[in-house]
């Protein structure tokens, strides 16, 4: 067997099952001996290696049957955000701890074996605790180590997701991103993650935490990766209220559909790139604006054209994305009772003490925080003054974007304005780390698309993400754009030391 | 305007946390420096603009769809009941809350 296999991505890897070079059952073996043997950077929460085998063995046999998808026999892992039935479900909480769920996310089927694409679950991804936190310092698991330095975080919330498929455990991973948790954590790894638009993957089995903005997406090596995960996780699901309903495109072939009037090196001929002014502020740290506009550079030599555009309202989407996801939270979370599932306190009286400690021993101190807000902002003569107000300046920021599509088919910047920091940096100020979220924000507000592609490298040697917005639905032009930067870029080929 | 130890109670309260002393002084002083930043956001005119509750209605109509009134799930209650703290005769159990 070859000690390669780690190396491949999805596209690559596909190939080689798809010709003969390699069985899934090889490759699922070697990256189970490979993920134990990694088990210092925190990212697996579950594993089951006879489940693996047994999925990997049924995708062999699909695919000498002849009844082979592009991605039969390639592994995946999921965040343990998603629910599925064969391995335990903990979106990261004592809460949830060993909670067995009876049915898989729709996500989850449709990568899956059946119905699905037949990939091979490889394991349960650590993250913060229901998807709350920028470094997955918020896990009730422990922290993730990031593998290019294991005194730094992944970032988060999908730390485990980023770290393992950065690690090379694993070729994919999905995540999901409510204000940035997929972007952030694939710059932070220096892999390559997109949030579709809202609407275009199911909710249907990930624990909820903001439901006007949660949205899974795959997180992979490269552009190419992405678009064939996306293409088999998207689509119209009725057991999401807002699903949208249209039909799954093919997003490999908008990726590689040549844009109209493109020559042969110039593959973005006529693309306009927005770059509004608000993502390059006097405190973007300066590694990681060398890193991006190095990037934004090599776009124009692939053809594209820079405009200046404004999103005026940048900063404050920090403040209305903290009211409006608390607030959706607090009504979510309020279904941890103790009585229907999860956690249930030991010692207590009557019902009302049941709910209370159950709760207070179950969350951690983020997720308490955050209940917190929302229960604040929601109350009775609070609510005009936060949270309506919030949910009108989140229209705002919405038609700040249609007014820079106008001038541009593509927004670029920065996905966080430092490279990843340090284990325990920023557990002391939980305001200090919302700030910190402040150019991912914007596009979840407004529940656009948005891709991290790796950029380069900034301070001591750690990766530095490329962030594309697109308009709504446009998940084939900013994948189109982040492969032909790919094709002429190496950063999403380096791999961290061992 | 600053968040005073009774409102932590009160919000506490409503939220269903049981928050220990030192928690409570921890929450007050985050929660004050949170609403330190929301401040920026008040001061914004935003008369005359709608909200925008799901955000695929900044561009489009997004009406709330209905499903057939049918019976579509099966009975899996053990399923369901399997990671329930307390059940009995398939029933979750609570402290007695009618005399």
């Amino acid at each position: 067997m070859s000690a390669a296999w780690q190396d491949l991505g999805v596209a690559p890897l596909a190939r080689a099952l798809q010709q003969g070079q390699v069985s899934s059952v090889e490759v699922t073996q070697h990256l189970l001996t490979r993920l134990a043997a990694h088990s210092q950077l925190g990212a697996f929460l579950a594993t089951d290696p006879e489940l693996s085998l047994a999925q990997a063995r049924a995708a062999d046999a699909r695919r000498a049957a002849g009844q082979a998808h592009v991605l039969t026999g390639v592994p995946i892992a999921h965040k343990d955000i998603f629910v599925t039935r064969a391995l335990p479900s903990t979106a990261g909480s004592k809460m949830l701890a060993g909670y067995a769920s009876p049915f898989d996310a729709t996500v989850v089927a449709r990568l899956g074996e059946g119905e699905g694409a037949g990939m091979v679950m490889l394991g349960k991804l650590n993250c913060d605790e229901f998807a709350m936190g920028s470094d997955n310092e918020n896990s009730a698991f422990g922290p993730v180590r990031n593998p290019w330095d294991l005194q730094r975080v992944p970032g988060g919330s999908s730390g485990g997701s980023a770290a393992a498929v950065a690690a090379r455990l694993v070729p994919a991973a999905t995540g999901t991103d409510t204000g940035g948790s997929i972007r952030q954590p694939a710059s932070f790894c220096g892999v390559t993650g997109i949030k579709p638009t809202y609407g275009v993957c199911s909710r249907y089995g990930m624990v909820a935490f903001a439901s006007s903005l949660d949205q899974a997406g795959p997180m992979a090596r490269s552009a190419e990766d992405c678009a064939l995960l996306l293409s088999a996780m998207a689509g119209f699901d009725p057991r999401d209220a807002t699903s949208a309903e249209r039909p799954a495109p093919d997003y490999h072939a908008q990726m590689l559909a040549p844009r109209e009037g493109a020559a042969a090196g110039k593959p973005l001929q006529g693309l306009r790139i927005g770059l509004p002014k608000e993502f390059f502020p006097q405190a973007l740290a300066g590694d990681v604006e060398r890193a991006v506009r190095a990037a934004l550079a090599e776009l124009e030599k692939l053809g594209a054209t820079l405009v200046d555009v404004s999103l005026p309202r940048t900063e404050l989407s920090i403040p209305v994305y903290y009211i409006i996801a608390p607030a959706e939270a607090s009504s979510n979370l309020s279904r941890f009772d103790g009585v229907k599932f999860g956690h249930r306190a030991k010692d207590y009286g009557d019902l009302r003490s049941l709910y209370e400690r159950t709760r207070a021993e179950g969350f951690g101190p983020e997720v308490k925080r955050r209940i917190m807000i929302g229960t604040y902002v929601l109350s009775h003569g609070y609510y005009d003054a936060y949270y309506l107000q919030a949910q009108k300046l989140r229209r705002m920021i919405a038609d700040d974007f249609q007014a820079c599509f106008r001038h541009c088919d593509l927004i670029a910047g920065p996905v966080a304005p430092t490279v990843a920091w340090k284990l325990g940096a920023q557990q002391d100020d939980p305001v200090k780390a919302y700030l910190a979220d402040i150019f991912t924000l914007p596009a979840s507000l407004a529940g656009l698309p948005g891709m991290s592609v790796p950029a380069g490298f900034g301070e001591a040697g750690l990766p530095v993400g490329l962030q594309l917005i697109g308009n709504y639905f446009d998940e084939g032009r900013l994948l189109h754009a982040a492969h032909a930067l790919q094709q002429a870029t190496d950063f999403h080929l380096r791999a961290p030391a061992a | 305007m600053s968040l005073t130890p009774e409102d932590v109670n009160r919000i506490a309260l409503l939220a269903r946390l049981d928050l220990s002393g030192p928690e409570k002084q921890a929450m007050l002083d985050q929660l004050n420096g949170f609403f330190g930043i929301v401040e920026r956001m008040s001061a914004v005119d935003t008369s005359g603009v709608e909200p925008l509750y799901t955000p695929l209605s900044a561009v489009q109509a997004v009406a709330l769809r209905l499903r057939d009134d049918v019976v579509t799930e099966t009975d899996q209650r053990e399923l369901n009941q399997k990671s329930a703290p307390a059940v009995a005769d398939g029933l979750f159990l609570v402290p007695k809350v009618v005399e």
